[in-house]
Parts: C-alpha cells; structure tokens; sequence
C-alpha cells in the first residue's frame, strides 16, 4: 500500500480499534488497518491517540498494526452506473466481491464502487465559452432506458467560464468532459464525482411539500398519505409487516428512483428484492424495477459499523440524483438496526449511555437523517424530492422505546403497524388508530382537484365512522350486538366493510396490489354512499338485515376485484332507491 | 509486524496470569496478540483447554476459556498465542458421532480425519450469492405444513416455554421432513446448549428409532458442562453445516436447542467484562451475535445444498417480548409460537397459529408446489380463527346462550380446527393433500358467504357445508 503511515494499533475490541501515536489524522478521516487493510473511520482524537470504527471484521488485528491514511473522508463515488447496482454498507459493489472471493465475503476486499472501463454515451449540454456554476448540468448520459443521468458542475467549484467541452461520444467515467477556468485556476470536470456521506449536499433552498409520493396502497394514500419530500416513520414488532410495506411501496410508489436500504436485516429479503424487481414492470415507465433501483444490503451478519454507515451512503445516493431533479425515495430497513449499531459501537467506545444503553447523541443523529428529506431547489435550478420511509422495529412492540419515540419527533407522518390485525392477516397491518400523516392538510388540494373535491370531505368521514366504531365495539363487547339500535349497527357494517373491501390489499393479487388513484377515490366514494344511502333508509324505517341482503352490498365487499367501479356504484344507487320506494 | 513473525512468536509459552475472573483469564506483557485469535492453555495438571482472545492491548490480553477456569492458578498456567482463529477439522464421518462444543469427541472412539480446516466464526454469505427458498419441507404436521410452512433453507424458531413439548415437535420434524419428489434426504446437526442429559438422550433415542442415527451429528454442551462453552457450540455445529451443505450438496436441518441458554452465557461473559448492558442485562451486541448464528442458513445459487435452521428457546416467563425471543424474531424467518392454553386442553402440538408465521411461505405454496387453493385457504383459516377468538371473549362475557347462530358456527369451528386440524399424534405423518383437505373440512362448518378470501372455484371444488 503506497499510502502513509499514520499511527499504530493499541488496543482492538471488537469493531473498534484505539490507535497511538498518531500523527496527523482528521475526525473522520478514512483509514485502512494493518497489512490486510481493513476500512475504518476516525471517530475520536485524543493525546496523540485515536478511537477507529472498522467497518470489517477486526479479527487477527494486533498492537502494532500499522494505521494508514487514505487522504480523505469516507465518500461514495457517484456516476454513471450506480442504478441497478447492489452495495454494501460503504458501497462496495457485492456483485464484484462476489467475482473476486466467492459466495462469501471475505476481509479486505477492494472493489470499485461504479466501473471505469465502461463507455457511456456523453452528449454535451453546455458549449464553450458558456459560464457554469456549482451543480450546472454539462451533459447527460443514458444511464439505462429508464434514467437519464445528468453530469454536473461537483457542488464544491466555485465555478466559471468552459474553456473546453468535449464532443459528443462514448467515454468512461474518468474521462474529463469539461474544463473550467475559474477565479482559482483551471478545473476539470468529470463523469464522476465524490461526495463525504456525512455531509448533506447542498441545494438552494427547501420547497414546501403539496405534491404526495402515491404509493397505489390505499390505506396510505388515502388515509394517511406522505408528501414527496417528506418523512415517515413504519414502527412495527416482528412479523407485523413492514418489510412487506416497504417492499410494496419500493414497487409501485411514483418516485423516478428508489434507494432500497437493508440495514442489518435478513439476507434472504435483499435476495427477494435481487431477484424479483428486475422481473416486475413497472405500469408507468415500461421497464423493469430495477432499472429505477439502487440497493444496499449491510444484513444484520455483515460488520456493525458498515451498518450504522449504510444509511449515509443512502442518502447521499439519493441527494445526488435529487440534484439531477428527480423524486427518490429512500426505504431504511430498519433504523432501529442502525441505533443499535450506534449502540454497540458507543458501549465499544465506553461512552456514557443515556435511555437503554443508547447514546445521548441518538436524537441529534436521527434528526440529522432525516432532515435530508426534503423537496428542494437544486444549486442548478431543477426541482428534485428526497423522500424518507424509515421502518423502526421495536423491541417487544412496545413503541414507547427510545428509537420510537425519537423517530416520532423527527417525521411527519408515522404508520404504526398493529400486531392484532397482523395476526388477522389483515395486511397492510397498518392502524388506523395509532396512524396520523401531517401531510393531510398540504396534499388536500392536488387530491380534491382529482376528485372533484370529495376526496378530503369522504376522507374526514370515514376517519370519524372509524374512531365512533372503536366506541361501538366497547359496547358490544360488555352488552352484545343485539343491543345496540341498527344505525349504529350499520355504522359498524360499513367499517368492516371499509376494512374488508378498502383497507386490506393483497400484495400478492395482480389487480389489487397496486390500486390507482381514480379508482382509490370511487373506492371511497361508494363506502362513504353506501353509508349515507343506508343511514338514510334506516331512517325509513328499512331494517338492516334488508340492506345487507342486498347483492349489491356483497359486490361492494368483494369490489377490489371488480373492473367497473361506476357500474357498481349506479347499481348501489339503484338498489337502495329501489328498497326505499319499497317501504314507503 | 507482518504475518511470518507472529508465526513464530505463536511457539511462546507464556506462564504467569495476571488475572482470573469468571471464564476470563488476563495476561500481560505479551507480544502482539491478534483480536479473536485461538489461545491454547495447559493447567497445572497438564490439561489442554482452549480460548479466544476477546481484548487485545499493548498492555494486556484477555482470553475467554471455552472449558472454564477451573482449576487454572496464577503462576502455573501456560498459554500459547496461536495467531490464527479457531478452527474446526470437518468431515461427513462427523455424522452419526457424538462430540462436545468444540468437536472433540465424546464418544470415545478415535475422531476420523477432518477433510478441511475451517474458521468457526465464519463467513456473511453475499447477499448476491443467495438463492431464495422456495422449495416447501413437508414435516406432516398439519398446522406447520398448513399455516406456518417450512421452507428449505429457512430459519424457523420454536418459541416455547418451560414444560411444553417442544423437544417432542423438534425430534418429530427432524424424522418426518422430507422434500416431495426428491430422494436426498436430510442430514441433521443437532446442538445443544446447556440442556440436561435425559434430553440429550430423548433425541438420541429418537434418532436410534427412526433409523436416522448415522445422518445425525451431535453437538452436545450440556447443563453440567462449563457454560462458556456454550457460546462455541453452536458455531462448531453451523461450521460442520456449511461444510455438508455447500461442500457436499446435501440438505441440513439444524437443530439448535435452548437458544436461551446461549445468550445467558453470552450475557454472563459480557457482564464479567463490565460491558454497558441494554435490556435486562443483555449486552447491546445480542442482535448481532444472534444474526451471526442465524444468518447462516440459507441456500446458494449453483448449489444443490441447504441449510434449514429449527432453534428452539424456551421464553422466560412466557414472554415473547423478553429480549432474547425478540431480538430472535426479528432475525428469523418467521416463528412457531407455543401456546400453554392448547397444551392445558391437551392439544399436540400446541402450535397457536395467529402469532405462528412462516415470512417463506407465500413463495413456496400453491399451485405446482404443494396445492392451488393452499395461500387462500391457509389466509381464510388464520382470518376465521382470529374471529373464533373474538366470538369466545364475548360468550364469556354474555354467556354463550346470548350468541347468534352464526357465532355458535364460529365456535363449532374454533373446535374442529383445535381438536382435529391442530392436534395430531407425536408420530402422525400427514401428507399436505390431507392436511388441506382437513382444512376445508373445519371451513365448511362454516356459512359459505363468510369465506371472503377464497375464490368461487375454490369453493365450489371443495367446500362441503352450506346445506
């Protein structure tokens, strides 16, 4: 290894490693560790020593390794090739462990993240003599059919007149595409770029979030919808689902990128997300999953560390293609993996704990996560959106936990995932009670505008048949359904109906596991007619057992497998008049 | 200091502990000991025991002694540094022997020639590697093969508690699975950790019965034995796994029993060192020490050999919100959750089926791998058996005279399900055909306009009731 020395091992404990005699190392400072070369980071300096998170396996690792400097922080390589990609949690490309060590991976291992053989087709967007800034898009390449991927002026130039162009053709990434001659001398810009994954990139400024990411799940979108741009958090025991939502949402939301993050969970479900995207279309672009997806998979077996960095690589991913004025969005599966990974590593460190063990800098970190999120106006004028899907598992279910509760602070929405209804199989498992988006209010104009101004009014009433059934139910439970008169009886009809027919959604069915935004809004609209059509015969004296014998009611019930929604609602409309005329 | 020197320095003896704590041993001024490297130490009497190295400093070394610290002493005790991790001779002669934690021998005939030498600890499998499970195990038990099916290469845990028959269900399994259609049958790891003899031999006699002795390997650290040496246990057992299935192309079930007996070891050596604890004194690295062990299951593409993972650990107190089924949980695909209730009324296997999941099922069922109708009736069962429980907490609040006619169905049916779906004999094989079809037998007690999540064909091929 060429690079200089800077220090020695002294002392190893798990992943973290205390080095001495440290000459000049900076916080955060990538460094490699003894001759195999293991990754670490600087974390802390003191008295000529220095604390280092590895983000490999420290076994083998003694006093006296030599510590060596990689010249700069922990970065990504972002450019050309990184959709369609797998990583791990420092963005190593697993596809390319995998040729050079097998189906195991092995230490030390070095890989470049994007290829520098390949030759993209660069068509220049700027000519000389033009003046550029930081972000200012020079060119574009087709990264695939599906993304057009954009080559910009990196963040930190402090910009100036193109002394050079090049011409159209096919390059490698290292190939330089542009020169600048600034006020500091002349720059040369390239297909690829490094940015510190811990370090947000900068935009001009936050936009306010009226558009919502729509996910074809009718319980978000319609009950509890996110904007683009903003965050939410998926807390949910084992078994409730959230993987299954995120991986719901990963398929069919109408983000232009998604950045699929498996933080310290199974292999087998990254393998799922490896083998099944690239086989799903999707409706809107025509091409594959994949060609819209970045994956990184740090499973809960490969190196802590690496975890609790996996996220940053995320994000700062999603930032860049952001800058291009794309929508991405990012699922963090789960960021509860990650605080525990700032856990262990802060116990390693022998910092002094506050709640359960984790550090009292929790709050800062998960606050600084999700404040990436945002819709934004990029240094080069386009609009791009950051979205954030956090899963949160906590331990026993109990959402009183710190990661929970921290979580909460920081988001906007929160989908809470209920072991009961998980148990019923009534998936998405998310609750209607524990749920709430804050989004309701900024996304209400685009919804009503679709629907003709229902969608908020139908939304509101359904939220309060919801929260009155929850009541009726406490009675039920103590005198029996007999007792209670049949308008309210039927209230308890149509939430389970509700339930049955609009909230559940099987991901599994070719026509229901994607469900429009049309076809969301007349779903909700015959619920909330069949509600006010039913009250009102009840209120003539029709008996409930009449309306619910009615065909028309066990269609509704079975309506997310019927095609023709205005048919069935016309239908409703004239069976209810029918029974009505009949009893006056 | 680069790879030869440490070599030779790992021929030093090194005599004179510093400390001895626990299961810890502490030595100072030694040369560079590498992190996690395998210690071998002779007591006075002249007895090897072997350690790892768990802290490494200039100033000293501490060493985890896998067979316990007694006996050791201060001045006389000699250690050597292997530089190296520890490692395991594997071979498929270790089939049909008994061998303690580290795999030494138990049974007393010689040990046979390890084909390969292997690190215990391991390696992640690439996540590009995998290949994903999708080929159904039928065990012949109707509620697992039903609802909660196990998949090859899956790592399913029994959740149980002190007293259920978990030990009765793992050893039935282990006779019963069998892939349908192939003839390669499954070899089994058996680990045991910190578990009493006469279970030991339960399973031993198990295997004696059925015939399958020689295709099982025995790892035994049992009650009696130094409980730091459960904590190696079951990597030497997953070691010996990796080595049958992706070396030998075979199918393996690994039977890992009591996994809580693993993590009290793993949390007393971490309170030994002062570690920061999270939960009820379980170390803060739990999750990843137990993903470890877990994530070694699996199948990988251009292999024909699998890992399929059955851990087995009794919650304390019955309470699966306790750390270690938690943390266990969120690793595994799926889970079998015991039920004291069923097992009161007699029911065998006492299988609560609502908190059972099986997160591999939905690719390995169906049409073309056990039977068409098998996902939508697997769903309606768990949705009207999730209403029994609701339609019984009402009868015992109204008394079950007050219910309705389609509530009494309801508990007719919560019955059925209980008596004849669940329960079966400790040595019933049935095959998937029966089992589906005892399921549509429980559902036609039931009024055909209350099956919602089964298609009309469905119903008309097999629902019998309605009349």
């Amino acid at each position: 290894m060429q690079n200089r020395i800077i220090g020695q091992v002294k002392r190893v404990n798990g992943p973290v490693v205390i080095a001495s005699n440290i000459t000049d190392a900076r916080m955060m400072e990538l460094v490699y560790i003894g001759d195999i070369g293991l990754v670490g980071e600087v974390v802390k300096l003191e008295n000529g020593q220095a604390t280092i998170q590895v983000y490999e396996d420290t076994t083998g690792i003694a006093p006296l390794d030599n510590i060596y400097t990689s010249r700069g922080p922990l970065s990504v390589e972002l450019g050309p090739g990184l959709i369609g990609s797998i990583y791990d949690g420092i963005q190593r490309p697993l596809e390319d462990l995998r040729a050079a060590s097998g189906d195991f991976i092995t230490r030390g291992q070095k890989a470049s993240p994007i290829s520098h053989q390949k030759l993209w087709d660069f068509t220049p967007s700027v000519k000389e003599g033009d003046t550029v800034a930081a972000g200012t898009i020079i060119g574009k390449v087709p990264e695939n059919d599906n993304v057009m991927h954009c080559i910009m002026v990196p963040p930190r130039s402090s910009g100036g007149k193109l002394s050079f162009v090049e011409k159209e053709g096919r390059y490698n990434v290292d190939h330089v595409v542009a020169r600048i001659a600034g006020a500091a001398g002349e720059e040369e810009v390239t297909m690829c770029q490094k940015w510190p994954i811990r370090t947000p990139r900068p935009a001009k400024a936050r936009l306010a979030l009226n558009v919502p990411l729509i996910t074809g799940q009718r319980v978000i979108d319609t009950l509890f919808p996110l904007a683009k741009g903003g965050t939410v958090a998926i807390p949910g025991g084992f078994g409730t689902g959230k993987t299954m939502t995120q991986h719901a949402i990963a398929s069919w939301c109408d983000a232009d990128i998604i950045v699929y993050i498996g933080c310290g969970e199974r292999g087998n479900e990254m393998t799922e997300v490896l083998r099944e995207f690239p086989q799903i279309i999707d409706p809107r672009t025509g091409h594959s999953l994949m060609e819209r997806t970045i994956l990184i998979a740090n499973t809960s077996n490969m190196p802590v560390s690496a975890r609790e960095a996996s996220i940053y690589t995320g994000i700062t991913m999603a930032e860049y293609y952001r800058d291009m004025g794309y929508s991405i969005a990012i699922m963090a599966d789960s960021t509860s993996r990650w605080a525990e990974a700032l856990r262990e590593l802060s116990g390693r460190m022998e910092e002094m704990p506050a709640e359960e063990g984790f550090p009292a800098y929790l709050p800062t970190r998960i606050a600084e996560f999700y404040e990436r999120a945002g819709m934004m106006e990029n240094l080069n004028g386009t609009t791009g959106s950051v979205s954030v899907i956090g899963a949160v598992s906590p331990p026993g279910g109990d959402f009183s936990e710190p990661v929970t509760q921290h979580t909460k602070r920081f988001v906007r929405c929160f989908w809470g995932l209920d072991k009961g209804l998980a148990s019923a199989r009534h998936y998405p498992a998310i609750s209607w009670l524990d749920s709430y988006s804050e989004y309701v209010p900024d996304v209400q104009t685009w919804w009503d505008g679709r629907s003709g101004g229902s969608w908020s009014a139908d939304r509101q009433t359904i939220m309060e048949l919801l929260q009155k059934e929850v009541r009726l139910q406490q009675v039920v439970k103590l005198v029996g359904a007999d007792a209670l008169p049949d308008s309210q009886n039927f209230i308890m009809e149509v939430c389970k109906m509700f339930k049955i027919a609009f909230l559940q959604q099987n991901a599994f069915d070719d026509m229901d596991k994607y469900c429009k935004v049309e076809r969301q809004i007349k779903m909700l609209r015959i619920i909330i007619r069949y509600y006010e059509l039913g009250s009102e015969a009840i209120k003539g004296n029709v008996t409930l057992v009449k309306i619910r014998r009615l065909n028309v009611v066990q269609d509704i019930a079975r309506m997310r497998g019927i095609e023709d929604l205005d048919k069935l609602m016309l239908r409703l409309e004239h069976s209810m008049k029918q029974l009505g005329e009949l009893y006056e | 200091m680069n790879e030869l020197d440490r070599k030779k320095l790992s021929a030093r003896e090194y005599r004179g502990l510093s400390k001895i704590d626990g299961s810890l041993v502490f030595m100072k001024n030694t040369h560079p000991v590498g992190y996690n490297e395998l210690v071998e130490l002779i007591d006075p009497d002249g007895n090897h025991r072997i350690g790892q190295v768990l802290d490494t400093s200039d100033q000293a070394v501490c060493v985890q002694v896998f067979e316990g610290t007694s006996g050791l002493n201060l001045p006389d005790t000699k250690l050597h540094f292997m530089s190296e991790p520890i490692k395991l001779g594997v071979t498929e002669r270790m089939l049909g022997r008994v061998m303690d934690g580290m795999g030494n021998m138990r049974d007393g005939i010689a040990p046979p020639k390890a084909d390969k030498l292997c690190d215990i600890n391991g390696s992640p499998i690439n996540p590009t590697s995998r290949e994903y499970p999708r080929d159904f195990i039928q065990t012949g038990i109707s509620v697992i093969d039903g609802l909660t099916t196990l998949i090859q290469g899956q790592k399913l845990p029994i959740f149980s508690g002190n007293g259920l028959p978990h030990n009765e269900l793992a050893a039935q399994i282990a006779r019963q699975a069998k892939v349908r259609g192939s003839k390669s049958d499954f070899c089994i790891v058996f680990v045991a950790m910190g578990i009493k003899y006469d279970i030991a031999r339960y399973f031993i006699s198990s295997f004696e019965q059925s015939g399958v002795l020689d295709k099982v390997a025995l790892f035994l650290s049992l009650a009696d034995d130094p409980s730091i040496e459960r904590l190696i246990t079951p990597k030497s057992g997953l070691t010996l796994a990796e080595h049958l299935a992706f070396d030998l192309d075979k199918q393996v079930l690994v039977i890992m029993t009591d996994m809580t007996n693993y993590c009290e070891a793993l949390r007393e050596v971490s309170t030994l060192r002062g570690e920061i604890p999270s939960r009820k004194g379980y170390p803060g690295y739990l999750y990843s020490n137990l993903a470890e062990l877990y994530e070694r299951s699996g199948k990988i593409q251009g292999k024909t050999g699998s890992i399929t993972q059955l851990p087995i650990l009794t919650m304390p107190n019955d309470d699966i919100t306790h750390p270690i089924p938690d943390l266990t949980g969120y690793i595994t695909e799926g889970q079998i959750v015991f039920d004291r209730e069923l097992h009161s009324k007699g029911i065998y296997p006492p299988i609560s089926s609502l908190p059972s999941l099986s997160r591999l099922m939905k690719d390995g069922i169906g049409k073309g791998m056990t039977r068409e109708d098998h996902p939508h009736l697997a769903n309606q069962l768990f949705a009207s058996y999730s209403h029994v429980k609701e339609v019984r907490n009402l009868a015992s609040v109204i008394g079950e005279e007050e219910l309705t006619e389609l509530d009494h169905k309801y508990i007719d049916f919560g019955d059925f399900f209980e008596k004849k779906f669940i329960n079966q004999a400790s040595d019933e094989d049935r095959s998937i055909e029966q089992t589906l079809d005892l399921g549509w037998q429980a559902l036609s007690i039931l009024p055909e306009e209350e099956l919602q999540r089964l298609t009309d064909e469905e119903i008309s091929e097999h629902y019998k009731g309605g009349e």
